[in-house]
Protein backbone atom coordinates (compact mmCIF):
# COMPACT_ATOMS: atom_id res chain seq x y z
CA UNK A 1 0.00 0.00 0.00
CA UNK A 2 1.28 3.48 -0.68
CA UNK A 3 1.72 6.14 2.24
CA UNK A 4 1.11 9.29 0.70
CA UNK A 5 1.63 10.52 4.41
CA UNK A 6 5.49 9.79 4.02
CA UNK A 7 5.96 13.21 2.14
CA UNK A 8 4.63 15.11 5.46
CA UNK A 9 7.82 15.98 7.75
CA UNK A 10 7.48 17.54 11.11
CA UNK A 11 9.89 20.87 10.93
CA UNK A 12 9.72 22.15 14.44
CA UNK A 13 9.40 20.48 18.11
CA UNK A 14 9.74 22.49 21.20
CA UNK A 15 8.87 22.37 25.22
CA UNK A 16 7.30 25.72 27.13
CA UNK A 17 8.69 26.24 30.78
CA UNK A 18 8.16 22.82 32.29
CA UNK A 19 7.98 21.94 36.08
CA UNK A 20 6.49 24.07 38.59
CA UNK A 21 5.00 27.20 36.60
CA UNK A 22 2.43 29.04 38.44
CA UNK A 23 2.79 32.47 36.87
CA UNK A 24 1.99 31.10 33.83
CA UNK A 25 -1.48 29.76 32.16
CA UNK A 26 -2.04 26.39 30.19
CA UNK A 27 -2.76 28.35 27.63
CA UNK A 28 -0.01 30.54 27.71
CA UNK A 29 2.48 27.33 28.25
CA UNK A 30 1.12 25.74 25.24
CA UNK A 31 1.25 29.18 22.97
CA UNK A 32 4.56 29.77 23.74
CA UNK A 33 5.85 26.10 23.19
CA UNK A 34 4.03 26.90 19.88
CA UNK A 35 5.85 29.90 19.16
CA UNK A 36 9.06 28.15 19.78
CA UNK A 37 8.18 25.09 17.67
CA UNK A 38 7.35 27.87 14.40
CA UNK A 39 10.54 29.46 15.06
CA UNK A 40 12.23 26.50 14.78
CA UNK A 41 11.45 26.05 11.55
CA UNK A 42 11.51 29.98 10.54
CA UNK A 43 7.41 29.57 10.61
CA UNK A 44 5.20 32.29 11.91
CA UNK A 45 2.03 31.93 13.58
CA UNK A 46 0.25 33.36 10.42
CA UNK A 47 1.78 30.43 8.59
CA UNK A 48 -0.64 28.24 10.44
CA UNK A 49 -3.75 26.60 8.78
CA UNK A 50 -4.13 23.16 10.49
CA UNK A 51 -4.56 23.08 14.31
CA UNK A 52 -4.95 19.82 16.34
CA UNK A 53 -4.58 20.06 20.26
CA UNK A 54 -7.32 19.46 23.39
CA UNK A 55 -7.56 20.44 26.61
CA UNK A 56 -9.55 18.13 29.10
CA UNK A 57 -9.38 20.21 32.14
CA UNK A 58 -11.26 23.62 33.46
CA UNK A 59 -11.85 26.10 30.76
CA UNK A 60 -10.71 23.96 27.88
CA UNK A 61 -13.90 23.15 26.21
CA UNK A 62 -13.87 23.49 22.37
CA UNK A 63 -10.21 23.24 22.66
CA UNK A 64 -9.21 23.91 18.83
CA UNK A 65 -11.72 26.73 18.92
CA UNK A 66 -10.45 28.50 22.05
CA UNK A 67 -6.31 27.99 21.34
CA UNK A 68 -6.95 29.33 17.54
CA UNK A 69 -8.73 32.65 19.02
CA UNK A 70 -5.79 32.33 21.90
CA UNK A 71 -3.35 32.30 19.26
CA UNK A 72 -4.93 34.00 16.40
CA UNK A 73 -5.41 31.18 13.90
CA UNK A 74 -7.78 30.68 11.45
CA UNK A 75 -7.47 27.05 10.58
CA UNK A 76 -8.93 25.46 7.60
CA UNK A 77 -8.38 22.26 9.70
CA UNK A 78 -9.46 21.40 12.75
CA UNK A 79 -9.40 18.45 15.13
CA UNK A 80 -9.88 18.30 19.05
CA UNK A 81 -9.63 14.14 19.30
CA UNK A 82 -9.94 13.30 22.60
CA UNK A 83 -8.39 10.14 23.40
CA UNK A 84 -5.77 11.20 26.06
CA UNK A 85 -2.46 11.44 26.23
CA UNK A 86 -2.28 9.31 23.13
CA UNK A 87 -4.28 11.97 21.60
CA UNK A 88 -1.32 14.05 20.56
CA UNK A 89 1.10 11.14 19.19
CA UNK A 90 -2.58 10.54 16.24
CA UNK A 91 -2.51 13.88 15.83
CA UNK A 92 0.88 13.59 13.79
CA UNK A 93 -0.96 10.68 11.77
CA UNK A 94 -4.05 13.18 11.48
CA UNK A 95 -1.89 16.79 10.63
CA UNK A 96 0.00 14.19 8.12
CA UNK A 97 -3.51 13.26 6.34
CA UNK A 98 -4.91 16.62 6.06
CA UNK A 99 -0.90 17.85 4.62
CA UNK A 100 -0.64 14.77 2.31
CA UNK A 101 -4.62 15.55 1.12
CA UNK A 102 -3.87 18.93 0.61
CA UNK A 103 -6.33 20.05 3.27
CA UNK A 104 -3.96 22.26 5.08
CA UNK A 105 -0.31 23.44 4.41
CA UNK A 106 1.00 23.73 7.84
CA UNK A 107 -0.16 22.01 11.27
CA UNK A 108 0.20 23.14 14.73
CA UNK A 109 -0.24 20.00 17.36
CA UNK A 110 0.13 21.99 20.59
CA UNK A 111 -0.72 20.95 24.28
CA UNK A 112 -0.43 23.31 27.60
CA UNK A 113 -1.32 21.78 30.93
CA UNK A 114 -0.96 23.44 34.38
CA UNK A 115 -1.58 20.03 36.40
CA UNK A 116 0.56 20.18 39.58
CA UNK A 117 -0.14 24.28 40.05
CA UNK A 118 -3.60 22.95 39.74
CA UNK A 119 -3.25 21.16 42.73
CA UNK A 120 -1.54 23.86 44.71
CA UNK A 121 1.54 22.54 43.95
CA UNK A 122 1.08 18.83 45.61
CA UNK A 123 0.61 15.33 43.88
CA UNK A 124 -2.31 13.24 44.48
CA UNK A 125 -5.68 13.15 43.87
CA UNK A 126 -8.12 16.03 43.53
CA UNK A 127 -11.34 14.32 42.60
CA UNK A 128 -14.64 16.29 44.89
CA UNK A 129 -17.32 14.31 42.84
CA UNK A 130 -19.66 13.84 44.95
CA UNK A 131 -22.13 12.10 42.22
CA UNK A 132 -21.22 10.51 39.35
CA UNK A 133 -23.48 10.98 35.75
CA UNK A 134 -22.46 7.61 33.03
CA UNK A 135 -20.84 4.86 32.12
CA UNK A 136 -17.73 5.53 34.82
CA UNK A 137 -20.72 5.22 37.65
CA UNK A 138 -19.29 1.31 37.83
CA UNK A 139 -16.04 2.36 38.60
CA UNK A 140 -16.00 5.25 40.87
CA UNK A 141 -18.03 4.69 43.42
CA UNK A 142 -15.29 1.99 44.14
CA UNK A 143 -12.37 3.81 44.35
CA UNK A 144 -11.09 3.30 40.91
CA UNK A 145 -8.01 5.71 40.29
CA UNK A 146 -5.89 5.89 37.34
CA UNK A 147 -3.44 4.57 39.15
CA UNK A 148 -5.18 1.54 40.59
CA UNK A 149 -6.09 1.29 36.97
CA UNK A 150 -2.77 0.59 35.98
CA UNK A 151 -2.09 -1.41 39.13
CA UNK A 152 -5.02 -3.96 37.97
CA UNK A 153 -3.03 -4.56 34.64
CA UNK A 154 0.19 -4.94 36.67
CA UNK A 155 -0.90 -7.62 39.04
CA UNK A 156 -2.34 -9.57 36.26
CA UNK A 157 0.50 -9.88 34.03
CA UNK A 158 2.48 -10.92 37.24
CA UNK A 159 0.35 -13.37 37.60
CA UNK A 160 -0.19 -14.73 34.12
CA UNK A 161 3.49 -14.48 32.87
CA UNK A 162 5.70 -13.82 36.70
CA UNK A 163 6.50 -10.86 36.19
CA UNK A 164 8.36 -9.21 39.31
CA UNK A 165 8.21 -5.78 40.78
CA UNK A 166 12.41 -5.98 40.60
CA UNK A 167 11.41 -5.65 36.63
CA UNK A 168 9.26 -3.19 36.54
CA UNK A 169 12.15 -1.47 39.00
CA UNK A 170 13.93 -1.93 35.94
CA UNK A 171 12.71 0.42 33.56
CA UNK A 172 12.22 3.50 36.54
CA UNK A 173 15.81 2.92 37.28
CA UNK A 174 16.76 3.52 33.40
CA UNK A 175 14.64 6.34 32.60
CA UNK A 176 16.27 8.22 35.84
CA UNK A 177 19.33 7.23 34.49
CA UNK A 178 18.03 8.97 31.12
CA UNK A 179 17.16 11.91 33.02
CA UNK A 180 19.95 12.44 34.80
CA UNK A 181 21.45 13.75 31.76
CA UNK A 182 18.82 15.98 30.81
CA UNK A 183 18.90 19.45 32.17
CA UNK A 184 15.13 19.62 31.76
CA UNK A 185 14.62 17.19 33.44
CA UNK A 186 12.27 17.33 37.01
CA UNK A 187 13.79 14.52 38.45
CA UNK A 188 17.76 14.24 37.82
CA UNK A 189 19.12 12.24 41.00
CA UNK A 190 19.74 8.45 39.70
CA UNK A 191 18.06 5.63 41.79
CA UNK A 192 18.53 1.60 42.33
CA UNK A 193 16.26 -1.29 42.17
CA UNK A 194 16.03 -1.08 46.20
CA UNK A 195 14.51 2.98 46.41
CA UNK A 196 11.84 1.95 43.99
CA UNK A 197 10.94 -1.55 45.85
CA UNK A 198 11.82 0.26 49.25
CA UNK A 199 9.32 3.51 47.72
CA UNK A 200 5.74 3.45 49.90
CA UNK A 201 3.22 1.21 48.14
CA UNK A 202 0.29 3.39 46.43
CA UNK A 203 -1.89 0.99 44.91
CA UNK A 204 -0.15 -2.73 44.72
CA UNK A 205 1.69 -3.96 42.85
CA UNK A 206 3.31 -0.18 41.81
CA UNK A 207 5.11 2.03 44.31
CA UNK A 208 5.48 5.76 44.10
CA UNK A 209 8.27 5.40 42.03
CA UNK A 210 6.82 3.15 38.87
CA UNK A 211 4.40 6.42 38.44
CA UNK A 212 4.93 9.41 36.35
CA UNK A 213 5.97 12.51 37.99
CA UNK A 214 3.21 15.53 38.46
CA UNK A 215 4.25 18.81 36.54
CA UNK A 216 3.14 21.98 34.79
CA UNK A 217 3.95 21.82 30.67
CA UNK A 218 3.43 22.39 27.56
CA UNK A 219 4.70 21.49 23.98
CA UNK A 220 4.24 21.89 20.33
CA UNK A 221 5.39 19.90 16.82
CA UNK A 222 4.77 21.62 13.37
CA UNK A 223 4.02 19.95 9.89
CA UNK A 224 4.29 20.54 6.63
CA UNK A 225 4.68 18.98 3.15
CA UNK A 226 8.53 17.07 2.60
CA UNK A 227 8.45 19.98 -0.19
CA UNK A 228 8.26 22.76 2.28
CA UNK A 229 9.99 21.40 4.51
CA UNK A 230 13.51 21.28 2.37
CA UNK A 231 13.24 24.94 2.32
CA UNK A 232 12.55 25.70 5.76
CA UNK A 233 15.47 26.21 8.17
CA UNK A 234 15.33 23.26 10.25
CA UNK A 235 16.70 19.54 9.59
CA UNK A 236 13.06 17.89 8.09
CA UNK A 237 12.17 14.80 10.11
CA UNK A 238 9.58 12.20 8.17
CA UNK A 239 6.60 10.39 9.05
CA UNK A 240 7.12 6.98 8.03
CA UNK A 241 4.42 5.21 9.48
CA UNK A 242 1.68 6.23 11.64
CA UNK A 243 -1.39 3.70 13.17
CA UNK A 244 -4.02 4.44 16.16
CA UNK A 245 -6.53 2.27 18.19
CA UNK A 246 -8.72 2.03 21.31
CA UNK A 247 -10.08 -0.99 22.71
CA UNK A 248 -12.04 0.81 25.67
CA UNK A 249 -12.78 3.32 27.68
CA UNK A 250 -12.95 2.08 31.67
CA UNK A 251 -10.03 -0.47 32.70
CA UNK A 252 -13.05 -3.01 33.52
CA UNK A 253 -13.70 -3.03 30.46
CA UNK A 254 -10.25 -3.63 29.03
CA UNK A 255 -10.48 -7.06 26.47
CA UNK A 256 -7.36 -8.05 27.94
CA UNK A 257 -5.26 -6.38 31.20
CA UNK A 258 -1.71 -7.46 29.26
CA UNK A 259 -2.41 -6.21 25.98
CA UNK A 260 -2.61 -2.69 24.67
CA UNK A 261 -4.30 -1.00 21.53
CA UNK A 262 -0.52 -0.77 20.51
CA UNK A 263 -0.73 -4.47 19.04
CA UNK A 264 -3.14 -2.42 16.69
CA UNK A 265 -1.34 0.39 16.07
CA UNK A 266 2.12 -0.69 16.12
CA UNK A 267 1.64 -3.75 13.30
CA UNK A 268 -0.32 -0.20 11.49
CA UNK A 269 2.77 1.91 11.69
CA UNK A 270 5.10 -0.54 11.34
CA UNK A 271 3.15 -2.02 7.76
CA UNK A 272 2.74 1.32 6.45
CA UNK A 273 6.67 2.51 7.36
CA UNK A 274 7.68 -0.96 5.82
CA UNK A 275 9.70 -1.38 8.72
CA UNK A 276 10.89 -3.66 11.13
CA UNK A 277 11.69 -4.05 14.80
CA UNK A 278 15.28 -4.22 14.24
CA UNK A 279 15.17 -0.93 12.21
CA UNK A 280 14.41 1.43 15.33
CA UNK A 281 17.39 2.55 16.65
CA UNK A 282 15.26 4.68 19.45
CA UNK A 283 12.29 4.32 21.43
CA UNK A 284 9.69 6.97 22.65
CA UNK A 285 7.25 4.93 25.20
CA UNK A 286 4.63 6.99 26.82
CA UNK A 287 5.35 5.66 30.49
CA UNK A 288 2.83 6.53 33.08
CA UNK A 289 3.40 3.84 34.88
CA UNK A 290 6.47 1.38 34.43
CA UNK A 291 3.66 -1.28 33.90
CA UNK A 292 2.57 0.95 30.79
CA UNK A 293 6.01 0.60 29.10
CA UNK A 294 6.45 -3.38 29.84
CA UNK A 295 2.65 -3.62 28.23
CA UNK A 296 3.62 -1.43 25.16
CA UNK A 297 6.77 -3.30 24.17
CA UNK A 298 5.09 -6.45 24.65
CA UNK A 299 1.97 -5.06 22.11
CA UNK A 300 4.39 -3.36 19.75
CA UNK A 301 5.94 -6.82 18.85
CA UNK A 302 9.40 -5.87 20.26
CA UNK A 303 9.00 -9.10 22.36
CA UNK A 304 6.80 -11.94 23.04
CA UNK A 305 3.66 -11.56 25.32
CA UNK A 306 5.05 -12.28 28.80
CA UNK A 307 8.14 -11.38 27.82
CA UNK A 308 8.64 -7.81 28.70
CA UNK A 309 9.66 -8.48 32.15
CA UNK A 310 13.17 -10.26 31.08
CA UNK A 311 13.43 -8.02 28.17
CA UNK A 312 13.98 -4.85 30.60
CA UNK A 313 16.27 -6.41 32.95
CA UNK A 314 19.83 -5.33 33.63
CA UNK A 315 19.39 -1.72 32.60
CA UNK A 316 18.81 -2.84 28.69
CA UNK A 317 16.99 0.25 28.16
CA UNK A 318 19.39 2.50 30.16
CA UNK A 319 21.94 4.54 28.52
CA UNK A 320 24.23 2.38 26.69
CA UNK A 321 22.15 -0.55 26.48
CA UNK A 322 21.20 -1.73 23.68
CA UNK A 323 17.49 -0.85 23.31
CA UNK A 324 17.37 3.42 24.11
CA UNK A 325 14.30 4.28 25.37
CA UNK A 326 12.78 7.33 26.79
CA UNK A 327 15.86 9.28 26.48
CA UNK A 328 14.78 12.70 27.64
CA UNK A 329 13.86 10.81 31.22
CA UNK A 330 10.13 9.79 29.70
CA UNK A 331 7.24 10.88 32.17
CA UNK A 332 8.71 9.17 35.06
CA UNK A 333 11.61 11.25 35.45
CA UNK A 334 10.97 14.22 33.09
CA UNK A 335 7.85 15.72 32.49
CA UNK A 336 4.30 14.61 32.66
CA UNK A 337 1.53 17.36 32.82
CA UNK A 338 -1.29 14.74 32.78
CA UNK A 339 -1.28 14.05 29.27
CA UNK A 340 2.81 13.14 27.83
CA UNK A 341 1.94 12.07 24.41
CA UNK A 342 3.31 15.03 22.61
CA UNK A 343 6.83 14.85 24.71
CA UNK A 344 7.45 11.32 22.80
CA UNK A 345 7.24 13.08 19.73
CA UNK A 346 9.60 16.08 20.68
CA UNK A 347 12.33 13.45 21.79
CA UNK A 348 11.83 11.24 19.03
CA UNK A 349 12.65 14.06 16.54
CA UNK A 350 15.61 15.65 18.37
CA UNK A 351 17.25 11.90 18.20
CA UNK A 352 16.57 11.93 14.20
CA UNK A 353 18.11 14.57 14.29
CA UNK A 354 21.10 14.38 16.04
CA UNK A 355 20.32 17.17 18.73
CA UNK A 356 19.70 15.10 21.56
CA UNK A 357 22.78 16.87 23.10
CA UNK A 358 24.44 14.67 25.93
CA UNK A 359 21.91 11.99 25.57
CA UNK A 360 21.86 11.15 21.90
CA UNK A 361 22.01 8.10 20.94
CA UNK A 362 24.66 7.84 18.27
CA UNK A 363 23.62 7.34 14.65
CA UNK A 364 19.67 7.51 15.41
CA UNK A 365 18.39 7.42 12.15
CA UNK A 366 14.79 6.02 12.96
CA UNK A 367 12.43 6.43 16.14
CA UNK A 368 9.27 5.45 17.53
CA UNK A 369 7.17 7.43 19.31
CA UNK A 370 4.26 5.32 20.84
CA UNK A 371 1.25 7.31 23.50
CA UNK A 372 -1.24 5.60 25.52
CA UNK A 373 -4.21 7.43 26.71
CA UNK A 374 -6.60 6.87 28.89
CA UNK A 375 -6.15 3.61 31.53
CA UNK A 376 -4.62 1.71 28.43
CA UNK A 377 -7.32 2.78 26.57
CA UNK A 378 -6.32 4.33 23.58
CA UNK A 379 -2.41 4.08 21.70
CA UNK A 380 -1.32 6.52 18.88
CA UNK A 381 2.23 5.04 17.83
CA UNK A 382 4.48 6.92 15.08
CA UNK A 383 7.73 5.81 13.35
CA UNK A 384 9.97 8.80 12.50
CA UNK A 385 12.87 9.25 9.95
CA UNK A 386 15.43 11.68 8.73
CA UNK A 387 15.14 13.02 5.45
CA UNK B 1 -17.07 11.50 57.37
CA UNK B 2 -17.20 12.29 53.90
CA UNK B 3 -19.12 10.44 51.21
CA UNK B 4 -17.43 7.92 47.84
CA UNK B 5 -18.97 9.67 44.92
CA UNK B 6 -22.30 7.84 44.07
CA UNK B 7 -24.19 6.92 40.95
CA UNK B 8 -26.64 9.35 39.79
CA UNK B 9 -28.99 6.77 37.93
CA UNK B 10 -30.00 7.93 34.23
CA UNK B 11 -32.11 5.95 31.65
CA UNK B 12 -29.80 3.08 31.04
CA UNK B 13 -29.32 2.39 34.96
CA UNK B 14 -32.21 3.85 36.86
CA UNK B 15 -33.05 -0.16 37.15
CA UNK B 16 -29.90 -1.93 38.22
CA UNK B 17 -29.37 0.79 40.89
CA UNK B 18 -33.28 -0.25 41.96
CA UNK B 19 -32.58 -3.15 42.05
CA UNK B 20 -28.93 -3.01 44.63
CA UNK B 21 -31.04 -0.85 46.77
CA UNK B 22 -33.59 -3.88 47.28
CA UNK B 23 -30.82 -6.10 47.61
CA UNK B 24 -30.62 -7.88 44.18
CA UNK B 25 -27.83 -8.19 41.78
CA UNK B 26 -28.99 -7.98 38.21
CA UNK B 27 -27.57 -7.66 34.72
CA UNK B 28 -28.93 -7.48 31.25
CA UNK B 29 -29.45 -10.39 28.63
CA UNK B 30 -29.92 -9.49 24.89
CA UNK B 31 -33.10 -11.14 23.33
CA UNK B 32 -31.76 -11.33 19.93
CA UNK B 33 -28.04 -12.34 20.63
CA UNK B 34 -28.51 -13.83 24.13
CA UNK B 35 -25.59 -12.04 25.19
CA UNK B 36 -24.74 -10.89 28.59
CA UNK B 37 -23.85 -7.24 29.73
CA UNK B 38 -22.21 -5.22 32.45
CA UNK B 39 -22.48 -2.44 32.66
CA UNK B 40 -26.23 -1.70 31.86
CA UNK B 41 -26.44 0.21 28.36
CA UNK B 42 -29.43 1.24 26.47
CA UNK B 43 -28.71 -1.35 23.40
CA UNK B 44 -26.41 -5.23 23.41
CA UNK B 45 -22.99 -4.12 22.54
CA UNK B 46 -22.50 -6.99 20.72
CA UNK B 47 -25.30 -6.57 18.49
CA UNK B 48 -26.79 -3.31 18.67
CA UNK B 49 -30.35 -4.42 19.58
CA UNK B 50 -32.63 -2.68 21.99
CA UNK B 51 -34.51 -5.82 23.19
CA UNK B 52 -32.92 -6.17 26.62
CA UNK B 53 -34.11 -8.16 29.73
CA UNK B 54 -32.79 -7.89 32.97
CA UNK B 55 -31.61 -11.02 34.81
CA UNK B 56 -30.97 -11.60 38.27
CA UNK B 57 -27.22 -13.17 38.03
CA UNK B 58 -26.15 -16.25 40.34
CA UNK B 59 -24.00 -13.47 42.04
CA UNK B 60 -21.28 -15.68 41.62
CA UNK B 61 -17.46 -15.04 39.96
CA UNK B 62 -13.97 -14.94 40.56
CA UNK B 63 -10.73 -12.04 40.78
CA UNK B 64 -9.84 -11.30 37.57
CA UNK B 65 -7.91 -8.75 38.80
CA UNK B 66 -7.38 -6.60 42.20
CA UNK B 67 -5.27 -3.96 43.93
CA UNK B 68 -4.68 -2.98 47.70
CA UNK B 69 -4.82 0.61 47.51
CA UNK B 70 -3.15 2.92 49.93
CA UNK B 71 -4.17 6.12 48.66
CA UNK B 72 -7.71 7.35 49.02
CA UNK B 73 -8.21 8.89 45.19
CA UNK B 74 -11.19 10.60 46.79
CA UNK B 75 -11.92 12.19 50.66
CA UNK B 76 -14.66 9.66 50.77
CA UNK B 77 -12.06 6.58 50.81
CA UNK B 78 -9.52 7.63 53.39
CA UNK B 79 -11.41 6.12 56.15
CA UNK B 80 -11.47 2.63 54.12
CA UNK B 81 -7.83 2.39 53.72
CA UNK B 82 -6.01 -0.06 52.97
CA UNK B 83 -9.27 -1.05 50.22
CA UNK B 84 -9.02 -3.47 47.37
CA UNK B 85 -10.04 -2.47 44.33
CA UNK B 86 -11.04 -5.44 41.91
CA UNK B 87 -12.28 -6.81 38.80
CA UNK B 88 -14.56 -9.61 38.83
CA UNK B 89 -15.91 -11.59 36.16
CA UNK B 90 -19.16 -13.08 36.62
CA UNK B 91 -20.09 -16.84 36.35
CA UNK B 92 -22.54 -14.92 33.26
CA UNK B 93 -19.32 -13.99 31.76
CA UNK B 94 -18.97 -10.38 31.83
CA UNK B 95 -16.83 -7.88 34.08
CA UNK B 96 -17.13 -5.44 36.69
CA UNK B 97 -15.20 -2.92 38.54
CA UNK B 98 -16.09 -3.87 42.65
CA UNK B 99 -14.64 -4.13 46.00
CA UNK B 100 -13.58 -6.98 47.66
CA UNK B 101 -14.61 -6.70 51.11
CA UNK B 102 -15.06 -9.71 54.87
CA UNK B 103 -11.64 -10.32 54.48
CA UNK B 104 -7.91 -9.32 55.07
CA UNK B 105 -6.54 -7.65 52.05
CA UNK B 106 -3.55 -8.85 51.81
CA UNK B 107 -5.27 -12.62 51.47
CA UNK B 108 -7.05 -11.73 48.06
CA UNK B 109 -5.91 -13.54 44.84
CA UNK B 110 -6.50 -13.56 41.10
CA UNK B 111 -8.59 -16.36 40.32
CA UNK B 112 -10.24 -16.45 44.03
CA UNK B 113 -14.19 -17.59 43.54
CA UNK B 114 -16.50 -14.46 45.58
CA UNK B 115 -19.92 -14.11 45.96
CA UNK B 116 -22.20 -10.57 45.49
CA UNK B 117 -22.66 -8.97 49.07
CA UNK B 118 -24.18 -5.83 49.21
CA UNK B 119 -22.85 -2.63 51.04
CA UNK B 120 -25.90 0.31 52.28
CA UNK B 121 -23.79 3.35 51.61
CA UNK B 122 -26.84 5.88 51.85
CA UNK B 123 -30.84 4.86 52.52
CA UNK B 124 -30.62 5.46 48.50
CA UNK B 125 -27.31 3.71 47.16
CA UNK B 126 -26.10 0.14 47.79
CA UNK B 127 -23.16 -0.71 45.91
CA UNK B 128 -23.07 -4.51 45.01
CA UNK B 129 -19.61 -5.56 46.49
CA UNK B 130 -17.75 -9.27 46.82
CA UNK B 131 -16.49 -11.22 49.05
CA UNK B 132 -14.41 -14.48 49.67
CA UNK B 133 -17.34 -17.28 48.22
CA UNK B 134 -15.63 -19.24 51.41
CA UNK B 135 -17.29 -17.01 54.22
CA UNK B 136 -21.25 -17.06 52.56
CA UNK B 137 -21.14 -20.90 51.51
CA UNK B 138 -19.04 -23.20 54.10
Amino acid sequence: MANALRDVAIVGVAESDLGRVPDKSKFQLSAEASRAALDEAGLTVKDVDGLLTTIITEGGQFSTMLMAEYMGITPRFTDSTSIGGSSFVAYVEHAAMAIATGLCEVALICHGSTNISDRGGKGGPVSAVTDVFGPTQFEEPYGVSTVGSYALAAQRHMHEYGTTSEQLAEIAVATRHWASMNPKARMRDRITIDDVLDSRLIASPLHLLDCCLVTDAGGAVVLTSLERARDLKSKPVRVLGTGEAHTHRMISQMPDLTQTAAAISGKLAFERAGLTHSDIDVAEIYDSFTITVLLTLESLGFCGKGEGGAFVENQRTAPGGDFPMNTQGGALSYTHPGMFGIFTVIEGVRQVRGDSGPRQVPDAKIALCNGTGGVLSSTGTIILGRD
Amino acid sequence: MALPPLPRPYQDTAEYWAAARDHHFVIQQCNSCGNYQFYPRGVCSHCLSSDLKWQEASGKGTVYSFSVNHRAPHPGFADDLPFVLAIVELEEGPRMMTNIVGCDPESVTIGMAVTVCFADVTDEVTLPKFQPASETTP
